[in-house]
């Protein structure tokens, strides 16, 4: 105890006790669960106002300096390509953002759904990369930086809405390839991306995310008639930043319906609270196991009294 | 090799070739106590060598050719699909394949079973390779397999399984070469380094443990990140990493029966007499592990189910997959263990384990790659990458063979038990590192 008198350490100790007891105050009843930054913002889609003009996977090219497609953004024969036993189109690392068009049953008019990354709240690429490559950024995007990128593609097989791309056409600098939500041109400067400002049917609206499900949910009221009763990403893997309104069931558009409300990582906890665990406890229990099982010829003198013992006792 | 010892050739299993005689050269050590000549006429006259280089005849360019002309020349770059068969087979079955490193360990070192010694070092070397060839074929599928350092130095990303992964392979990798290496300083003649690694192999063996635990169980959990992706039947948030982790055990021991077995078959003269006459009784005792470790995995495989209520499923298409894996992957080699062990029959034991073997292949190969994704669509691999993935899997075949031919690791190094009064110099002095070299005027002596 040099330096530190015994009342200075006692004292010292009860502050600290006290203090850590306040702040669990706040903490203990903490959910688990991640609301997103507050002044996140975010998207409407209303894809009952889309029209399938595209416009926007050509605004979305011209800004993300993308390779011209092989097909005009005009050519309306895209919608008809299907891959894989009916699969329609998807992101890629040539298009950040793609619409593609169903026909549900009982509807008159095709529904058309724009497919681009959601921007997670918590997201699950995030989580899942083992560089820290992404960001979510106090604006709601959430960015990747190229240069850390191993390329495990670990992000493609976490992302429950299958967005990240991947180069895989370069061979000495492949990265993956994502919609970013115009985070560094515009975002950054509180603009709306490219996509949602060419918009010709306004079917984007950009704002704050709290504001935008107000909005929603207004329009749902007053127009229960032509809107599932249900916004999309509000509550989806944790709440995303794009949110979507549709006029059919969104299973019947592409929407996979059968995802949590929980984020990604929710199912990666379990096993990520056993790591520290299994860190501490199992050097003293194999080390344990081996003195146990190796010392026994150096006591085996001591168990035969034992024995010895207990066959006097038994006999008496 | 039979032709060379037929010619009265000599096997290198120490370091001189006769009680008096001169020491072999590391040269000859290389060659197998052949001449250059002589190595090279026994290694064109075995056909399984012309197997071998036509394989790599095809695919080493292919190799090549994926780093100069990029992934999507050797995949279909999906990107539905982000981990094709470098990963599904590559690392996830290789990686279950090489728990044997680890469990003999425990078995010898920690509960101090000596008489698994005989097999234990192959048990050893069959971990180091797996991880060694898990991590080659990891380097060929990354986009950028130069910066495999980064999650180490440059930026951490340490909520990430695959940080977990990253970390504990390369650790584990570290421990492994450490543990193998004792029989490298054998065959060097080194016997100090030798010595320090045996003080220290307790606590190789609990890094080991603990590291094999965690990645093992970390591999199964990397899939958590996927619930809707993998089939229910493969996949459950809860045990995941304890599937992986409990497979990995019949695993582990089940390819170190297989690949004894065609080590007995392949290189009998490489075979040391105890080698040959513990392995039946010793694949016995590793079936009976094995069929625990399988009893328990068949177990908790049912309650994920039973957990997440997936009972449904089994009546679908998946279902019948899932059975076919069950069947013939888990519970027919639970029953053929029962008799092999019952009638104490080895070579019952060994069938066992090749099934066991291809039935985890086959579960991480469904897991990664065949029921991923069942909601979308079926891939199939490209034909370049099935032939990379055999190429280097015949890699790891000849650096395996390459190893076993040398390394006392099926043979016990001969080594001169010269017992001398602690002040003589020539005990530690008799290796041919120091030959030539002035006696010194005193030393230690090194026992074992």
């Amino acid at each position: 105890m040099s330096g530190i008198s015994r009342r200075k350490f006692l004292t010292c100790t009860l502050v600290g006790a006290g203090a850590t007891a306040l702040s669990l105050k706040t903490d203990a009843f903490a959910s688990a669960k991640l609301e997103g930054y507050p002044d996140s913002m975010g998207v409407l889609v209303d894809l009952g106002r889309c029209v399938g003009c595209r416009s926007c996977e050509a605004a979305c090219n011209r800004e993300q300096n993308l390779p011209a497609p092989a097909q005009s953004f005009e050519d309306q024969s895209i919608f008809d390509q299907t891959f894989h036993n009916g699969q329609k189109r998807r992101t890629d690392e040539n298009a950040y953002t793609v619409v593609n068009r169903y026909e549900p049953e009982g509807t008159e008019n095709p529904v058309y759904r724009k497919v681009q990354c959601n921007h997670c709240n918590e997201p699950a690429c995030l989580t899942s990369c083992f560089v820290n490559a992404y960001t979510k950024t106090s604006e709601g995007a959430v960015i990747y930086n190229p240069n850390i990128c191993v390329g495990c593609r670990n992000c493609m097989i976490a992302c429950p809405f299958n967005v990240p791309a991947y180069s895989y056409s370069s061979a000495t600098n492949p990265i993956i390839k994502k919609c970013i939500f115009c985070y560094d041109t515009r975002l950054k400067n509180g603009q709306p991306p490219a996509c949602v400002e060419i918009c010709p049917q306004q079917v984007m609206t950009f704002g704050h995310r709290k504001e935008l499900i107000e909005i929603a949910h207004e329009r749902i009221k007053t127009h229960p008639d032509r809107y599932i009763d249900h916004l999309y990403g509000e509550d989806e893997v944790g709440g995303t930043s794009w949110m979507y309104l549709a006029p059919a069931p969104f299973e019947e558009i592409g929407f996979d319906t059968t995802m949590n409300n929980e984020p990604i990582i929710s199912n990666v906890k379990d096993f990520l609270g056993t790591v520290p665990m299994v860190l501490a406890i199992w050097p003293a229990l194999f080390t344990g196991f081996h003195l146990l099982a190796t010392r026994k010829h150096d006591i085996e003198h001591h168990g035969d009294d034992h024995q010895k013992h207990k066959d006097e006792e038994k006999k008496s | 090799m039979k032709t060379h010892l037929a010619n009265q050739g000599k096997v290198v299993d120490s370091h001189k070739r006769s009680a008096d005689g001169a020491p072999w050269t590391l040269k000859e050590k290389l060659l197998l106590g052949m001449t250059m000549q002589q190595y090279i006429v026994q290694a064109v006259r075995n056909p399984f060598n012309w197997i071998l280089a036509l394989i790599f005849a095809v695919g080493l360019p292919l190799i090549a050719g994926r780093f100069f002309f990029g992934l999507n020349w050797v995949t279909h770059s999906s990107n539905d699909y982000p981990w094709g068969l470098f990963l599904g087979f590559g690392l996830f079955a290789m990686v279950p394949l090489s728990a044997s490193g680890f469990m003999l360990g425990t078995t010898v070192e920690i509960f101090g079973r000596h008489d698994f010694r005989p097999i234990e070092r192959l048990a050893l070397l069959n971990g180091l390779l797996g991880y060694l060839f898990a991590v080659i074929y990891l380097l060929v599928d990354l986009g950028q397999p130069w910066r495999l350092p980064y999650p180490m130095v440059v930026s951490f990303g340490p909520a990430a399984v695959l940080f977990l992964v990253a970390w504990h392979v390369a650790t584990y990798l570290s421990v492994q070469v450490a543990e193998v290496s004792s029989s490298f300083f054998e065959w060097i003649g080194w016997p100090a380094a030798k010595k320090f690694i045996r003080e220290i192999t307790v606590g190789l063996t609990v890094s080991g443990i603990i590291l094999s635990t965690l990645h093992q169980g970390a591999l199964g959990a990397l899939f958590t990140y996927a619930p809707g992706k993998v089939h229910p039947l493969w996949y459950s948030a809860s045990f995941q990493w304890l599937f992986f982790f409990v497979s990995a055990i019949p695993a582990g021991l089940c390819m170190v029966i297989a690949v004894s077995t065609i080590a007995r078959k392949t290189m009998a003269w490489r075979c040391d007499e105890e080698f040959k006459t513990n392995l039946d009784k010793l694949t016995i005792s590793l079936a009976k592990g094995a069929s625990m470790g399988l009893v328990t995995y068949f177990t908790i495989k049912t309650i994920g189910i039973a957990h997440d209520n997936e009972w449904g499923y089994l009546a679908t298409g998946w279902g019948a997959w899932y059975m076919v894996e069950m069947v013939f992957g888990v519970l027919l080699p639970i029953a053929i263990f029962a008799w092999a062990i019952r009638n104490r029959s080895a070579s019952l034991a060994r069938v066992g384990a090749f099934l066991t073997v291809a039935g985890i292949v086959l579960n991480r190969l469904n897991t990664a790659l065949i029921t991923f994704n069942w909601r979308l669509y079926q891939e199939i691999p490209h034909w370049r990458e099935v032939i990379i993935s055999l190429t280097i899997f015949a890699i790891y075949i000849v650096t395996y063979r390459f190893i076993l031919y040398r390394l006392p690791i099926l043979f016990e190094w001969k080594e001169e038990k010269v017992l001398v009064p602690e002040t003589v110099a020539a005990a530690v002095r008799s290796n041919e590192k120091y030959q030539g070299a002035p006696e010194p005027v005193a030393t230690y002596r090194t026992t074992d």
